[in-house]
């Protein structure tokens, strides 16, 4: 199998992760993770819980910083020391587990804020964006409703629609659907492989395997800190080169169904 | 002189609390060291020590004689800035950490997540223990009579002394039933204006509030 994470590559390349590693106190929870994300790709990471793939994401986000290693957006060097980290969170989308919607705001502020207040847009430029992103998870009716008065789907989806607000260059899914009850998994999951499909690039954190098996170009199976495997998910169900990958799969196709 | 020593207090309190709950929350830390230790002084000492201390402490001593007044809007307003940056602190610390998280994440900076996310839901959050800080507050007005500031319990005595000569002692509890009724009355209105306040800018997920008005 190849293992990216040398310098240079394709000008493609959207994300890329090089040998990082990270220790909270005595654990260390990412020990040399590397990967890339091409322009248009989806990639999914799957592995058992506490393995450090949310880590990996704050990483990528900068919500945490990396004890070793670098992580590149395009050519913006990520970890570097003097880094314009509000910059490039801005270009980075995250959808949270727990969604995090604004409680204060409705949906459309909730979707509107960023682009007003960080990429400086006009109020009813900002407004217009805001109602398009809406109406593209499927919400455009749901503008003035508080999040509290949203079902964990339709919450989900105005988060996506919040990051992509920010015309963001990746999209970074934390567990999006873990939280939700299980006949408000679909709405979501439609919206991302919408997403898969119209070539966002996406990383994905996640057990959806049937959401992986349709969109994703690869799936990484961490463990320990460390991505024990990454390919296709074809190659990776039918023949998986590590124990541990094929039993976490049947694992989690029992649990999760197809 | 006690609705506008009570605005004047709260006026200085909230503009004092709000940034010390703020350091405490989110300064770093001799910032939130130095709050902490100004909020637990200003707690810490009763009223009237306080009043005390910025009167006759700092004339007798140093040689400042403040007016009367100053000495009252200082000593009380310091202290209730300290019990105000405690309403806000709690208020602050309510929002959940996923908010700030989702702001940063959006690119905001600290200061613009506190701004636009953190500060407008604070303050919501605030509005009904702050109307126990306002009664309180008003009440407390009354300790500035004892360094002579002419407030409401002060005209009462004032008023007293006067009548005891003229009607006869009986008339001192009614006197002081007056005065009460005033301090309840002054309370109940500012109570539901403050009420009212809470109304306008409810949002929906925050109901969970309802229970605690007055």
């Amino acid at each position: 199998m190849e293992r990216e994470g040398e310098m240079g590559g394709s000008m493609d390349s959207v994300l890329r992760v090089e040998d990082v590693h990270k220790t909270y106190g005595d654990t260390h929870v990412l020990r040399g993770v590397s990967l890339r994300v091409d322009r248009g790709q989806t990639k999914v990471v799957i592995g058992p819980s506490g393995t450090g793939k949310s880590t990996l994401l704050r990483c990528i986000n900068c919500l945490t910083t990396p004890d070793s290693g670098r992580v590149w957006l395009g050519d913006t060097e990520i970890t570097a020391p003097r880094a314009e980290i509000n910059a490039i969170r801005a270009r980075i989308g995250f959808v949270f587990q727990s969604f995090n919607l604004f409680t204060h705001l409705t949906a459309l502020g909730n979707v509107r804020i960023g682009p007003m207040r960080v990429l400086g847009l006009r109020k009813a430029e900002a407004t217009r964006l805001a109602e398009e992103e809406l109406r593209r998870v499927g919400l455009g009716d749901k503008a003035s409703a508080y999040p509290a008065q949203l079902s964990g789907g339709q919450q989900q989806r105005v988060s996506i629609a919040r990051a992509l607000a920010m015309a963001p260059k990746l999209i970074l899914f934390d567990e999006p659907t873990s939280a939700l009850d299980p006949e408000l998994i679909g709405e979501v999951l439609e919206v991302m492989v919408a997403l898969a499909r119209e070539g966002m690039t996406m990383l994905v954190v996640s057990h959806e395997m049937g959401f992986a098996r349709s969109v994703a170009d690869e799936i990484l199976f961490m463990e320990h800190g460390v991505i024990v495997e990454q390919g296709a998910p074809q190659a990776l169900f039918t023949s998986p080169s590590h124990p541990r990958t094929g039993e976490f799969l049947r694992k989690i196709t029992e649990l999760y169904g197809e | 002189m006690t609705v506008g020593l009570t605005f004047g207090l709260l006026a200085m309190g909230l503009l004092l609390g709000f940034p010390l709950a703020f350091a405490q929350v989110y300064g770093y830390r001799p910032l939130r060291w130095l709050s902490a230790m100004y909020e637990q002084t200003f707690r810490g000492i009763p009223a009237l020590v306080l009043i005390l201390i910025f009167h006759s402490g700092l004339a007798r001593s140093f040689n400042i004689l403040l007016p009367a007044f100053a000495s009252a809007l200082l000593a009380l307003g310091l202290r209730s800035s300290a019990y105000q940056s405690q309403i806000f602190r709690g208020a602050i610390q309510s929002v959940g950490e996923g908010q700030m998280a989702a702001a940063r994440s959006l690119g905001m900076s600290r200061f613009q997540a506190i701004r636009y996310i953190i500060l407008p839901q604070a303050f919501r959050l605030s509005i009904p223990p702050w109307t126990n800080e306002f009664s309180s507050v008003l009440k407390d007005t009354s300790l500035a009579s004892a360094i002579g500031v002419v407030e409401l319990a002060e005209q009462g005595t004032l008023i007293m002394t006067t009548i005891q000569f003229e009607l006869g002692a009986r008339w001192i509890l009614v006197i002081w039933l007056v005065v009460s009724l005033i301090y309840l009355v002054l309370t109940s209105v500012g109570n539901r204006g403050l009420g009212l306040l809470e109304k306008r800018v409810r949002i929906p997920g925050f109901e969970a509030r309802e229970g605690t008005k007055p």
